[in-house]
């Protein structure tokens, strides 16, 4: 029975991560805007300490509407939040019941611990059968060679904490794609070190950095997946699970932040006493409210595509051609729609004494990281087409 | 709970009329595009499928299931996909009979309902769109004067099988409000002008009519002297039109994607490149996301909860929506897409019209 309705529980969860986004993040958002790289110390702890109500889980319908209302508060602080991160999405994903337990327990334990995951490297991002890093078998332990940037969380994953992370390298680089795994890495492994902390257009709260590996011994059984290179698409298998869950999450992400604009944009305007009329034909209305229902239901049609690529896998259905739907639907709505805000509120979008500037410049990263807005969109033409890889580049 | 499964009984539904839309409507909507007309058989076969006569009550000769426009939607999208216009001609009845179902007094149910329960299709329409550019159903040309009844005076357009309609649901000012008036065939006052010309929905007959001191009993006024609900009509059918929008939109979806694979350029499918295969991909996501927008809307309509918003945004994203996608079914062909042998420039034709076809369809 197709129905948008949530229960009174799932409303009330929902309800909730709002409040902390609106009382915890919304009031420090700028100042960690302006101070990148300082700790952001009272969120992470209460982030911690609170953990048992699921805010960054980002699992499931409501574990992504979650994740919406506090980027609806910080983009930058949500990332910032302890918690498995991308690397605990991985382990979920592709790891066994044993990695779990070893990997993902710590979570629940202990002092605030993040999660990171390094695909991306100087010399490849999207086209991930590039990676150079290496990863060779010396009995019961594989050694890491290679070095890794753009890692999301990477210094508090490894510096700051006892976390981990999650590593993709070669095992057989003549195999290409096929040879391509995933290995965890716990923080304090000898021979991986986090260098460069970069300095980004937005979501400044957030650490990205350069992590790089240098004889980094691991225990053989932190391979996520099969060790053995079988058939061409096998190495991929996992990555390609990760970013099922993922990628509507990111979308998730994207529409907070974009909401988060939509409704200063809204409360600007109904200030002025402007009422939208949404009752009027098209040729009635004035440009600015063409604008706003443009704006708005551009941002919940990818909310709803949202919704179902999460929907879908909460009930066990495949979704890989909706989870790229949503990432590619959601990423550009979120750049469009930011960017006519601020065109929209003219100089005080511009100004630095409103967030307009800041939704805009913390939403374009949804266009970018789990696959730009291009990949994705490359990924629903090979999929709508019937096309492998080869026969559409 | 949040869900996106229709239910077993709709899914049934959907896959009726999918094979309908398929075996039958997709055989001769060229023909009738290019004829003007709909052949009888064909809307005979649909009325036999039990569409229309499934939301009236029992009593008045339906089959008395609950109204919904959800599933009117997911119907609605699969009789346009197989062909706008007849999708239009088979429903029309739904606009002279939804409004009275859901608002009409107990008279107008006993007096209306049944001449459209017979064993065959009987047409009834409604009169909204008006011939203006800036056209406002809130604020309609068309005026009913009371003086005991209503005396209507004004001219409408877009009027689907005004000709043959058994009644039309006349939609005029009364008093600042728009309100619906029951108009019987062969009305006094009332002129059908010449079949309309248009440049899409050209199988669909639609015509202007010009209302010229019509005269109509007091009780004909759409649930009697309180009125009706206009702007739940207007949402009705905005959800209809938008659903409509997403079957013809998908139609020029799966026809240029088909010709993207099996058209060859340089070697290799053209699809294989991806200035096309990206307007495919698209196409796929917004016909995706216009649905469940519109899907949204009907759910909400359905509760009788406050939609307005809701239907406002589902119609503006379909409108668009339709409207590029049909523009790269053309594309995506080229030359193969201009030319009339394909069909993808009727559906960019029928595409450009749905900004303007909010009341020629309810659900």
């Amino acid at each position: 029975m197709i129905d948008f309705e949530l229960t009174a529980e799932e409303k009330a969860k929902i309800q909730e991560a709002h409040d902390v986004a609106e009382k915890q993040f919304r009031p420090v958002s700028r100042f960690y805007d302006e101070h990148e790289h300082e700790e952001p110390q009272d969120i992470i702890d209460f982030m911690w300490n609170n953990r048992a109500k699921g805010f960054v889980t980002g699992l499931g319908v409501v574990g992504a509407m979650m994740v919406e209302e506090l980027c609806w508060g910080d983009a930058g602080l949500y990332l910032a939040s302890p918690g498995p991160g991308l690397g605990g999405a991985a382990v979920f994903a592709a790891g066994t019941k044993e990695q779990w337990g070893k990997f993902l327990a710590r979570f629940n334990e202990g002092k605030p611990k993040w999660g990171a995951m390094a695909m991306t490297e100087p010399g490849c991002g999207s086209d991930t059968s590039a990676i150079q890093a290496t990863a060779t078998r010396d009995g019961d332990y594989w050694v890491l060679n290679g070095e890794k940037i753009f890692v999301t969380m990477g210094h508090r994953a490894l510096d700051l904490s006892e976390g981990i992370i999650v590593v993709w390298a070669s095992v057989d680089k003549a195999a290409g794609r096929a040879g391509m795994k995933s290995f965890v890495v716990e923080a304090g492994t000898p021979g991986m070190k986090v260098e460069k902390k970069e300095k980004k257009l937005g979501i400044k709260a957030s650490d990205t950095v350069t992590v790089t590996f240098d004889n980094c011994r691991i225990p053989f059984s932190n391979i996520l997946g099969k060790a053995e290179v079988k058939s061409k698409t096998e190495g991929f298998k996992g990555a390609m699970a990760t970013f099922d869950v993922t990628r509507p999450m990111v979308a998730a992400q994207a529409l907070g932040v974009t909401r988060a604009a939509l409704d200063m944009l809204r409360e600007e305007i109904d200030r002025q006493g402007i009422v939208i009329r949404y009752d009027l034909p098209r040729s009635k209305q004035t440009a600015l409210e063409r604008d706003i229902i443009e704006m708005e239901s551009n941002w919940r049609a990818a909310h709803l595509l949202m919704l179902r690529a999460m929907w879908q896998l909460g009930s066990g259905q495949s979704n890989a051609l909706e989870a790229s739907m949503s990432k590619a639907k959601a990423g550009r709505a979120a750049t469009l729609i930011t960017q006519r805000a601020v065109e929209l509120m003219g100089p005080l979008g511009y100004s630095r004494k409103y967030l307009f500037e800041k939704f805009m410049r913390d939403a374009k990263i949804n266009d970018i990281f789990e696959g730009t807005g291009q990949i994705n969109t490359l990924v629903v033409a090979r999929r709508v087409l019937g096309f492998t890889r080869d026969q559409l580049k | 709970m949040l869900s996106f499964s229709p239910s077993e009984e709709q899914q049934m539904i959907v896959n009726t009329v999918k094979q309908f839309a398929n075996d039958v409507m997709r055989k001769k909507f060229r023909e009738c595009d290019e004829e003007g007309r709909i052949p009888a058989e064909i809307i005979d076969t649909a009325w036999d499928l039990g569409l229309v006569v499934s939301c009236i009550p029992e009593e008045y000769g339906g089959a008395g299931w609950e109204h919904s426009a959800l599933t009117g939607t997911l119907l609605a999208e699969e009789l346009a996909w197989g062909d706008l216009s007849m999708a239009i001609h088979i429903l029309s009845p739904w606009l002279g009979v939804l409004p009275i179902v859901e608002m009409g007094t107990a008279e107008q149910k006993k007096k209306y309902l049944p001449l459209v329960c017979g064993g065959k299709f009987v047409p009834a329409t409604a009169a909204l769109v008006e011939p203006r550019y800036n056209f406002d159903h809130n604020d309609l040309g068309t005026v009913a004067k009371k003086n005991g009844g209503y005396t209507i005076n004004g001219e409408k357009c877009f009027v689907p099988l005004a000709q043959d309609a058994a009644f039309t649901l006349v939609y005029a000012g009364d008093g600042g409000s728009s309100q619906c008036f029951i108009v019987d065939k062969g009305a006094k006052g009332v002129a059908v002008g010449e079949r309309e010309q248009n440049m899409g929905i050209k199988g669909l007959a639609t015509y202007g009519l010009s209302f010229n001191g019509c005269k109509v009993p007091a009780e004909n006024k759409l649930g009697g002297e309180r009125g009706c609900d206009f702007k739940r009509l207007i949402n009705l059918s905005r959800v209809a039109v938008s659903s409509m929008a997403v079957g013809v939109a998908r139609g020029a979806f799966e026809f240029s994607r088909d010709y993207a694979k099996d058209r060859y350029a340089f070697g290799e499918p053209i699809g294989s490149r991806q200035a096309v295969a990206f307007m495919l991909a698209d196409m796929a996501i917004e016909i995706d996301a216009a649905r469940l927008l519109n899907w949204e809307a009907a759910w909400l309509v359905d509760k009788h909860e406050e939609a307005t918003r809701e239907c406002c945004l589902s119609k503006a994203y379909a409108d668009n929506m339709v409207m590029q996608c049909t523009d790269y079914g053309v594309q995506v062909m080229g030359g193969h897409g201009y030319i009339r042998d394909n069909p993808v420039e009727l559906w960019f034709r029928n595409g450009r019209g749905f900004v303007a076809f909010t009341g020629l369809a309810i659900v």
